[in-house]
């Protein structure tokens, strides 16, 4: 192992590299060559991985999406043959169709939860309790997704759940929740959201924290009181906040699979099946690997635009200090 | 006219002219109904998991576990191999866990104080592939497993999830938070490059390694369907999976045997939220330039 690294200056002038190496007895040309491979030492692990299990899977399903392949016999060519088909199904469809209503009433229930409840959390509060409410709302994101539906199968229940006996209570009769495609769509939305708002109210906790107090004192000689002053103060400010609170909840969202895996399996019919379970199902289900691969790509470029199109707004509606 | 009437933060020392505690208590109590909400359910499960099989269904629900019994949980170690399912989660888990800290602490330390061509560009590279879904991805993965006989194994759920982007994004931020002038004292006492990272930044570095240890805990002991896909025969199944299994076997039979299962899987994750509650959150809000 080289010794040969005193140099004063660290990063090293020629001279004083030379002079360092003279002092070692060690030729300053293996310095060089280390200094040149170090880096890469360090990166190989995570950029051979990433090589192997990201860039080179994302190249991998682009090219699969233009063949047939069932992985016992070998892949034939089909151009866009995989595409329209996926386009023309109407599974696909109805799946690709109930992904976009989850997403925007799922979305538009978490953050409205997430934003309102930050708003209240972080008013005058005495410390204990505004601690114990973001532990609270914190709670579910650490459960998996998977034991989350498991018990809330139970709970909505149509005979014996809880939920039930709760609308029961206030007069309400007993909702077939899992076993109508209403019904089906309605708990996966609720489960989903239950446990996600949190994220979302953690990002506007701290968004909130950053807007300064004097705004607030600004608009208050100004006349601003109660709603007014969210409205035209903690709004505008906290845009860039509910612009990345949005993009990451519908990115997630648009990937929803455990829940209604678990909740429903995709039922009644195709009510709740989402565009990952479909990847799922024609790939590991019906081994045609080229049509999953086809419908991810579709998702993918859905994401990306979606993504995009969200930045490009912002440029006109987010609010930078 | 009124005027201030409510702080906004704790912090600052605003005048209140008129304490409208009706306002306060307001809010508390839709907080507290809120709460309710998140977490009665899970009381329920828990309270259910500690009753009578015969009682599950018991309405009005009983939320507080006043009788404990134990038979449901006697139950799961008969009705599902869980030893089994802890160890696969815990082997699967622990292993990630560690090898994300490894990876992610030696590439955040090259992207943040390694000078090489084209470290920029790359680091984009790293940054980018944080957008593509994974469920884009797993089907080449799946078949590259299966190519090098991996499929149905742990190591079919391991060696995939270590290079992470996140992690390695986390890292170079904690990293650049250092100063370099350390890496030049330390080349002045003799310390090779390595010696630089391994004695002198690796340990201060710690705390930011803990935020990606728990993340990746949190994220894969939760993990549902890279297993489901990756995993075949019951001796590999982590525990979301074999708890869901169980679920589907019974049917709407022994609800409380399941929940008790579903009670044992949170245990860690809880573990984790008492202790890392904090490093959890910084974790998963990192780099939303929150």
């Amino acid at each position: 192992m080289s010794t040969a690294t005193s140099t004063p200056t660290g990063t090293g002038s020629e001279p004083g590299r030379r002079q360092a190496a003279h002092k070692n007895g060690q030729g300053s040309t293996r310095r060089r060559v280390q200094q040149r491979w170090l880096p890469w030492a360090f990166l190989a692990p995570t950029i051979a991985g990433m090589g192997i299990f990201t860039l080179l899977p994302i190249v991998a399903s682009i090219a699969l999406a233009f063949f047939r392949w069932d992985i016992i016999s070998a892949p034939t060519f089909v151009g866009f043959d995989n595409f329209a088909e996926v386009v023309q199904d109407p599974t696909v469809r109805v799946s690709f169709l109930n992904t976009i209503v989850f997403v925007v009433v799922a979305v538009a229930l978490q953050l409205g939860l997430a934003l309102g409840l930050a708003i209240m959390v972080q008013e005058k509060l005495p410390a204990w309790l505004r601690v114990f409410f973001r532990s609270a709302f914190f709670f579910p994101l650490i459960l998996s997704a998977a034991s989350v539906s498991i018990f809330m199968r139970y709970l909505f229940n149509e005979q014996f759940g809880v939920v039930n006996w709760m609308l029961s209570i206030v007069g309400i009769p007993a909702v077939p929740w899992l076993t109508t495609p209403g019904g089906s769509a309605a708990v996966v939305i609720l489960v989903y959201v239950w446990q996600n708002f949190g994220f979302s109210f953690l990002l506007f906790i701290g968004g909130l924290a950053s807007i300064p107090v004097e705004t607030y004192e600004a608009a208050s000689i100004d006349g601003a009181t109660g709603w007014r002053k969210h409205w035209f103060v903690t709004l505008p400010l906290l845009s860039p906040t509910t612009l990345v609170a949005s993009v990451m909840a519908i990115i997630n969202a648009l990937q929803v699979f455990d829940q209604p895996y678990v909740l429903t399996r995709g039922g009644p019919g195709d009510s709740t099946r989402t565009a990952v379970m479909v990847i799922f199902e024609s790939a590991f289900q019906r081994l045609e690997f080229g049509q999953a691969s086809a419908i991810g790509v579709i998702l993918t470029l859905i994401i990306m635009a979606i993504t995009a199109a969200q930045f490009r707004l912002s440029k006109r509606f987010v609010f930078y200090q | 006219m009124t005027t201030i009437q409510e702080r906004v933060t704790t912090t600052a020392p605003v005048v209140t002219r008129k304490k409208r505690d009706w306002s306060v208590a307001v809010r508390v109590i839709v907080l507290l109904i809120a709460s309710v909400f998140v977490l009665g359910p899970v009381l329920w499960t828990l309270s259910t998991s500690l009753r009578p099989p015969s009682e599950s269904f018991q309405l009005p629900p009983a939320f507080l576990p006043l009788n404990p019994d134990l038979t449901s949980y006697e139950q799961v170690f008969k009705q599902l191999n869980i030893v089994a399912l802890v160890v696969n989660s815990a082997l699967v888990t622990g292993l990630i866990a560690v090898g994300q800290m490894l990876t992610a602490a030696l590439a955040g330390y090259a992207f943040a104080h390694l000078k090489f061509r084209g470290r920029g560009a790359l680091f984009s590279i790293v940054l980018a592939t944080m957008m593509v879904p994974a469920q884009v991805t797993i089907v080449p993965v799946f078949m590259l497993i299966r190519g090098v006989g991996l499929s149905d194994t742990l190591l079919a759920l391991i060696i995939p999830a270590i290079p992470t982007a996140f992690g390695t994004f986390l890292m170079r931020q904690y990293f650049m938070g250092l100063p370099g002038e350390l890496a030049e004292a330390a080349a002045i006492d003799g310390a090779s490059p390595w010696r630089t990272f391994r004695s002198v930044y690796a340990p201060l570095a710690m705390p930011g390694l803990a935020i990606v240890g728990i993340l990746a805990f949190n994220f894969h002991w939760n993990e549902f369907f890279r297993p489901l896909i990756m995993t075949i025969s019951e001796q590999n199944f982590t525990l979301p999976l074999g708890l869901v299994s169980l679920q589907g076997n019974l049917g709407t039979g022994s609800i409380s045997v399941v929940l008790a299962g579903v009670v044992l899987s949170m245990i860690p994750a809880l573990v984790v939220f008492m202790f890392g509650q904090r490093a959890l959150q910084d974790g998963l809000t990192a780099g939303t330039g929150k």
